[in-house]
């Protein structure tokens, strides 16, 4: 049910041309409609999420806390949490800073950078992960001379933020650059005419502009960021409590058997899903405000 | 405080949208950027604001080099086609805005600021509007929210780009005598970029018409209108006849000649009145309106058009397809071919 409530929030314009057209269908059609919509909801979404938590809990509550409270799952989680913590804010700043350039300023190289933000997400996270391997693995470019100083990158931490932030890194991008195109310059140009400074501006005048699509991106870059599972594997090495991620940590006990230990880990990652859509759904009402208040206050536009 | 374009100069790519521009602006003056779009006159305003900067030459403020003003020390107040209200604060924070930014010694107190938003607002004549946001107003209150917001800051020169340019007629003409009021109260030296002829007629001390980056004239509403400066003037400030005739004066040679009358400068009559009067058939008449509008038509295709007041269309009793003669009485600009 809360898997199918974005989608259908999208849009209420379009919502409402599409719905008054419904109308003329006959009330059979409708209701196949939409039983259908259900069903495939019900298989797809629902069940699986059902599936979870039945399963995590087969063994009974106590099993469930025992297993995500041992040491190796409480590492798991501390490592996800740590390595969302810093690819996180460090995707914000990256790409406030991406949008802010792409969408108020003309250059050279703006598509490049443009096709350069959408690389990871056309790219195999598989992929993803063995660009680190090739780089600062022991045979990598970099390998020979990390090696030589002592630092660990790959099989470490340090490779799992790295893949960590090169997946997640057209995240906040993508998001913000639709809304800052659609605001266009008037109002920081007001701002400094007004005697605000550069840093003023931002504050008072394009951060609150921006905000409903920034939490938007945040969200969305951390639930990728937790979940992350095919560039992280590659770089891990899944050393039990060093550097397992909680997917990762979820598939090693699934292939040795511990179902509902698996599961019970896997419940946690689910709910972060359900934390993350419900997050949504009310962050992209009050997108709406901000992308309908952009129309009515720029009205009657070039 | 006055200001002092010299010898301006900006390009886009390989467009020039300003060539080397020279203007003078005199304290407490209302000034018109009129010209067509693309002639440079809203990039003539940004450079002047700081929100563009010119590839030569520079702008004096009072004498002084505005090069060594950032943008937002200019002290100009800005006034946008669009608004440009901050969508997320309402109508008493926007005003607010200029004073809050102010640096922590020489920002007025609250209390201060509270009044002196009270004020503006009286001054624009919207003070129910306070708390309320930009998009619950309409666009002439919009704009005028803009205006009372540039003027917070107390700025020495005010610059509006197409101020009214994104509202309906109405409005538009409401406000338009509403800015001429207010700048005869305030006289605080401004600067408006239009394209419409009849708001920079209508509002300015003084017009200056440009084109393709270029200043055309600068003079008052009724020199540019009666004394065009070049063909481009005279087309752009309302309706024009052309017609070709030789003068045949007790020159040694005669000169072909183009002669440019306004509609209004055309007599109409049933016979000829002299030898410049030319035989045409009337092809349309709109008679609403304070004068008499009329498209003729000459045998050899020429097309006219003529305004005569009310009075003399019922002497004449004229309609549709009537042959009458008209006559230029006066002439507003003449060109020589030598």
């Amino acid at each position: 049910m809360v898997g199918g409530l974005p989608s259908f929030k999208i849009r209420p314009i379009a919502q409402q041309s599409r719905s008054s057209h419904l109308r003329t269908e006959s009330g059979v059609i409708k209701w196949i409609l939409i039983g259908v919509a259900l069903l495939y909801l019900g298989i797809f979404l629902i069940l699986p999420l059902a599936c979870i938590f039945t399963t995590a809990f087969s063994k009974g509550i106590v099993a469930y806390t025992q297993a995500i409270t041992e040491p190796d799952a409480l590492a798991a989680i501390r490592l996800t949490l740590l390595t969302a913590l810093i690819a996180v804010p460090l995707n914000v700043i990256f790409g406030i800073a991406a949008s802010w350039a792409i969408a108020k300023f003309d250059f050279i190289g703006k598509n490049f950078l443009l096709t350069l933000i959408d690389l990871p997400l056309s790219v195999s996270p598989v992929i993803s992960g063995l660009i680190f391997v090739l780089l600062f693995g022991a045979q990598g470019t970099f390998g020979p001379w990390l090696i030589e100083h002592g630092i660990k990158i790959i099989f470490a931490p340090p490779a799992i933020i790295l893949a960590t932030i090169f997946v997640t890194f057209p995240l906040v991008a993508r998001e913000l650059i639709p809304i800052m195109k659609a605001q266009g310059n008037d109002e920081e140009e007001a701002a400094i005419t007004l005697g605000a400074s550069g840093f003023k501006t931002f504050m008072l005048v394009t951060l609150p502009n921006i905000k409903w699509g920034l939490l938007y991106g945040v969200i969305l870059c951390n639930a990728r960021a937790m979940g992350e599972f095919g560039a992280v594997s590659v770089v891990s090495g899944h050393i039990r409590g060093l550097t397992n991620t909680l997917p990762l940590h979820i598939e090693i006990l699934y292939n040795e058997y511990h179902f509902s230990a698996a599961f019970a880990a896997a419940s946690l990652l689910a709910l972060l899903a359900i934390v993350t859509l419900i997050a949504k759904s009310i962050i992209e009402s009050g997108m709406h405000r901000e992308i309908e208040a952009t129309q009515i206050t720029s009205g009657e536009k070039r | 405080m006055s200001i002092e374009v010299k010898n301006l100069t900006k390009i886009f790519g390989n467009f020039k949208a300003i060539d080397n521009i020279n203007l003078k602006v005199e304290t407490g003056e209302l000034v018109a950027l009129l010209g067509p779009s693309g002639s440079g006159k809203t990039t003539l305003l940004r450079i002047i604001a700081g929100l563009e900067t010119a590839d030569e030459g520079n702008i004096l403020f009072s004498g002084e080099d505005a090069r060594e003003r950032k943008t937002k020390d200019r002290n100009v107040g800005f006034v946008f086609q669009h608004y440009a209200l901050f969508r997320h604060m309402t109508v008493f924070d926007n005003i607010a805005f200029g004073l809050r930014v102010k640096p922590k010694k020489i920002r007025p107190s609250e209390d201060h600021i509270g009044r002196r938003v009270r004020e503006l607002l009286k001054l624009v004549q919207l003070e129910w509007v306070e708390k309320r946001y930009p998009w619950q107003l309409s666009g002439g209150q919009r704009q005028r929210i803009a205006l009372a917001r540039a003027l917070a800051v107390e700025p020495k020169v005010l610059l509006l780009d197409e101020p009214f340019g994104s509202l309906d007629a109405q409005v538009r003409k409401e406000l338009r005598q509403w800015l001429r009021r207010f700048h005869d109260d305030l006289h605080i030296t401004s600067l408006f970029v239009t394209h419409d002829q009849e708001e920079a007629l209508e509002v300015a001390d003084k017009i200056v018409v440009m084109n393709s980056g270029k200043i055309e004239q600068i003079g008052t509403p009724e020199e540019v209108y009666h004394k065009p400066a070049s063909v481009f003037v005279l087309n752009f400030l309302g309706n024009v006849n052309l017609f070709h005739s030789r003068t045949e004066a007790a020159t040694i040679s005669s000169k072909a000649a183009k002669l440019y009358v306004r509609p209004h400068q055309l007599g109409v009559s049933r016979l000829p009145v002299d030898g410049n009067s030319v035989k045409v058939v009337l092809t349309f008449i709109n008679p609403a309106g304070s004068s008499v509008k009329m498209d003729a038509k000459s045998s050899d295709g020429n097309v006219f058009q003529v305004e005569i007041s009310q009075e003399e269309y019922k002497a004449l009793k004229l309609i549709k397809n009537d042959e009458v003669f008209l006559t230029p009485k006066n002439i507003t600009y003449s060109e020589y071919e030598i």
